[in-house]
C-alpha cells in the first residue's frame, strides 16, 4: 500500500516534469529545457544521496567528492580528446574521447572506487564523526583538485563541444534532457526496487536498530559498504552529465557547499521516499531561478525556507502532501 | 633548509594550532555538554572578525576591536541559541547538521549584504608590528608569537575553568550524564546557553586575531571550521585536552607539510614536478593523518570509546 502510494507520486511528478519540457518545447523556450535538465541531473545526485542517507542513515556531507569525481572524469577525458593527447602512454596507450557512454562508464567506475575507499575509511565511525569526516574528505579532495595544475587547477577546464551520443545531437537541449530524464528514471526505478529488495531492507534495519541486525547475524559495516558504493556512484553519474551540462568542470564541484547542495535536495523533497530529491531538486532550481532573478541574496530566503522545514515540517514537501512514510509492509 | 627557517616554521605550526584550538574548543565543549553537532562555528569565526575589522575601521582601537568580536560573536551565539539551536537538542545529527547549514547561508548572505563581497582589511596594532628577536638570533613577527601567547593563555584559563571552577564542575557533569543534573536542581538552560555563547566568544576571538594576518571576507569561517573538525576526529569527540593536541599535530602536520614535501619530492623529482606533487601532497597531509588516527583508534587518541 505504502509502496503503492509512493509510486504513484512518482510517477505523477515524473510526468508533471515531461510535461514542463514537453510544452516549453512546443512554445520555443529553450531556457526552461535547460532548468529542467538541471533539475533531472540534481535529483540524480540526490537519489544516490538518499540510497546513503535516506536508505541507510549514513548522513554523508561529502558527496561532492563523488559528484567532482564524475564531472572530472568527464572534464579529463574531453579535454584530452579536445587537444588530441593522450592520457598516458605508459603501461598502456589511453585516448582521451568524447563518447558519452564511455565518460560515463568510467565516471560511475571511478565514483565507485572513491566511494568503497572513503566507506571503508569513515564507516567504521558512526553519528557525528561520520558526519566530520566525510565533510573532511570532500575538502581534501577540494584542495587536491584546486592544487593540481595539470587540469586547470582552481580555474577548471573548459569543454567547448558537448560531447556525442550515438543517434542524438547532445547540442539539442531536448535531446539532452532526454538523455539526464532516462537515467533519472532509471535511478527512481532503481531506488524503489532496492527499497523493496532483501538488501533493501537489511540496509533499513541496519538504522534502525543495528544490534538486533548484528544478533541475527548479519555485520552491518558491509551492507552499509555496498549501499555507500552504490550512492556515490548514482551522484558520480550525476556529475558526469552536469559537467557536460556546462561543458565546464571546476573544483568547487568538490566544495563543501556542493555537499550542502545535494543534502538540501534530499530533505527539501522528503529524506527516504524515492521521489523526494526529484521535488527537493526542482523545487531548489524553481527558487535559484525566480529569487535569483529578484535579489542576489536569494540564499538568505533559501536558508530560511531550510530552516522552517527543520524545525517545523519534519519530512519537506512530500511529506507535507503525503504524510510520514508509512512502515514497509 | 637551515635551523632557523625550521624554527620559525615550527613557530608557526603552533601559531596555527592554537587558533585551531580556539575553534575546536568551542565546538567540543558544545557537542559534549548538548550532543549537537553546529555547522554555523565558522560563521561565528566570521562575525567575529568582521565585528573587529568595523570596529578598528572605526575607533582605531585593536583592544576596542577585540573586545567587540568578542562581544558580537557571544551575542550572536546565544540569539541562535535561544531562536534556533535550542530547538535542535532532542533532534537527530540530521536535522542539526540542516539547521545549522541554513544559518550559516543566512549568515554569509546577511554579511555579503551588510558589508559587501570586498574582503575588509583589520590592520595589525602597532605595539605588536614588526619583528622580535628571540635566541640564535631568530627573527620572528611579534604579532605571531603574541596570537601563540593567547592561545595558551586561553588554553590554561579553559582548563581551569573546567577543572576547578562551579560551572566546570557542571559542565563536565553536563558531559557525564545530562538528565541528571538537571534532576539535581542545575539550571540546564542557562548553563547551554552560557556553553554556547563560551564556544562562540571563542570562535570570534579566533576569527578577529586571525582577521589582523588573513583578510576579512565572507566564507572564511567554514575553512577553519572542516579543519576544527580534523582537530576534533583526531583528538577524540568532547575531550578539552584531546581538542588541545589535536589541534597543535594538524598546525605542524599541514604547517611543516607544506614546507618539507616539496623539499623531499626534490630529491626523486625535478624541481617542478617535485613542486607540484609536493604541493598536493602537502595540502592532503593532514587528511591522510587524520585517515591514520582513524584505522588506528575510530574513537580519536582522547576519545572515549
Amino acid at each position: 500500500m505504502s509502496l503503492n502510494r509512493e509510486t504513484t507520486a512518482s510517477l505523477i511528478v515524473m510526468a508533471a516534469l515531461l510535461s514542463t519540457v514537453l510544452w516549453a518545447e512546443a512554445t520555443g523556450e529553450p531556457f526552461t529545457i535547460t532548468l529542467a535538465t538541471r533539475a533531472a541531473i540534481f535529483a540524480l545526485a540526490g537519489i544516490g544521496l538518499n540510497l546513503a542517507l535516506g536508505m541507510g542513515g549514513m548522513v554523508s556531507l561529502g558527496h561532492a567528492v563523488f559528484f567532482g569525481i564524475g564531472g572530472y572524469a568527464m572534464g579529463i577525458l574531453a579535454s584530452h580528446a579536445q587537444t588530441f593527447t593522450p592520457l598516458t602512454t605508459w603501461p598502456i596507450l589511453i585516448e582521451g574521447t568524447n563518447a558519452m557512454p564511455v565518460i560515463w562508464l568510467v565516471a560511475v567506475i571511478s565514483s565507485a572506487l572513491a566511494a568503497l575507499a572513503i566507506g571503508a575509511l569513515t564507516l567504521r565511525t558512526s553519528g557525528v564523526y561520520f558526519i566530520m569526516i566525510t565533510l573532511a574528505f570532500g575538502q581534501m579532495f577540494y584542495y587536491f583538485m584546486t592544487g593540481w595544475p595539470a587540469y586547470g587547477g582552481e580555474d577548471g577546464l573548459s569543454i567547448y563541444v558537448r560531447n556525442g551520443f550515438p543517434g542524438l545531437n547532445t547540442l539539442d537541449p531536448i535531446q539532452f534532457f532526454a538523455i539526464c530524464f532516462a537515467f533519472l528514471a532509471c535511478a527512481l526505478w532503481l531506488y524503489i526496487r532496492v527499497d523493496a529488495s532483501p538488501f533493501g531492507l537489511t540496509l533499513s534495519a541496519a538504522r534502525q536498530n543495528e544490534a538486533r541486525l548484528r544478533a541475527v547475524g548479519i555485520d552491518p559495516f558491509r551492507i552499509r559498504l555496498v549501499a555507500f558504493t552504490l550512492s556515490g556512484a548514482v551522484t558520480g553519474l550525476a556529475g558526469a552529465l552536469f559537467a557536460d551540462l556546462n561543458r565546464f568542470v571546476s573544483p568547487a564541484m568538490f566544495s563543501w557547499q556542493t555537499s550542502g547542495e545535494i543534502v538540501i535536495f534530499v530533505i527539501l523533497g522528503g529524506v527516504g521516499r524515492p521521489i523526494g530529491p526529484v521535488v527537493g531538486a526542482g523545487l531548489y532550481v524553481l527558487l535559484e531561478h525566480t529569487l535569483g532573478d529578484v535579489s542576489d541574496y536569494w540564499q538568505i530566503v533559501l536558508g530560511a525556507i531550510l530552516l522552517a522545514i527543520v524545525l517545523f515540517a519534519r519530512g519537506g514537501l512530500t511529506g507535507l502532501v503525503l504524510g510520514r512514510p508509512l512502515p514497509h509492509g | 633548509m637551515s635551523f632557523v627557517f625550521l624554527v620559525e616554521q615550527v613557530l608557526n605550526g603552533l601559531q596555527f594550532g592554537v587558533m585551531l584550538f580556539l575553534m575546536a574548543a568551542g565546538l567540543t565543549l558544545i557537542f559534549g555538554v548538548m550532543g549537537l553537532i553546529n555547522l554555523a562555528h565558522g560563521s561565528l569565526y566570521m562575525i567575529g572578525a568582521f565585528a573587529a575589522a568595523a570596529t578598528a575601521a572605526a575607533t582605531g582601537s585593536f583592544l576596542l576591536a577585540l573586545a567587540a568580536a568578542l562581544a558580537a560573536s557571544a551575542l550572536a551565539g546565544a540569539v541562535i541559541e535561544r531562536l534556533v539551536i535550542r530547538q535542535l537538542y532532542d533532534r537527530d545529527h540530521l536535522d542539526q547538521v540542516l539547521a545549522t547549514f541554513a544559518l550559516i547561508l543566512i549568515f554569509s548572505e546577511g554579511a555579503r549584504w551588510v558589508f559587501g563581497s570586498f574582503p575588509l582589511y583589520l590592520a595589525i596594532p602597532e605595539a605588536l608590528s614588526g619583528p622580535v628577536t628571540l635566541p640564535f638570533g631568530i627573527e620572528y613577527p611579534r604579532y605571531r608569537l603574541a596570537l601563540i601567547g593567547i592561545g595558551l593563555a586561553v588554553a590554561a584559563g579553559l582548563f581551569w575553568l573546567i577543572s576547578s571552577t562551579r560551572i566546570g564542575v557542571q559542565i563536565r557533569a553536563g558531559e557525564a550524564d545530562r538528565e541528571m543534573i538537571g534532576a539535581l536542581g542545575v539550571d540546564i538552560d542557562r548553563l547551554y546557553l552560557l556553553v554556547f555563547a563560551l564556544g562562540a566568544a571563542l570562535a570570534g576571538l579566533a576569527g578577529a586575531l586571525i582577521g589582523a594576518i588573513q583578510s576579512v571576507q565572507v566564507g572564511m569561517g567554514e575553512p577553519v571550521l572542516i579543519l576544527a573538525f580534523v582537530v576534533i576526529v583526531i583528538g577524540g569527540i568532547g575531550s578539552i585536552r584531546g581538542a588541545f593536541i589535536g589541534a597543535l599535530l594538524v598546525g605542524l602536520t599541514d604547517t611543516l607539510g607544506r614546507v618539507l614535501l616539496p623539499g623531499l619530492f626534490g630529491l626523486l623529482l625535478d624541481p617542478a614536478a617535485a613542486a607540484s606533487v609536493g604541493a598536493s601532497l602537502a595540502s592532503m597531509a593532514i587528511y591522510i593523518l587524520m585517515a591514520g588516527v582513524l584505522i588506528a583508534r575510530p574513537q580519536g587518541l582522547f576519545g572515549s570509546a
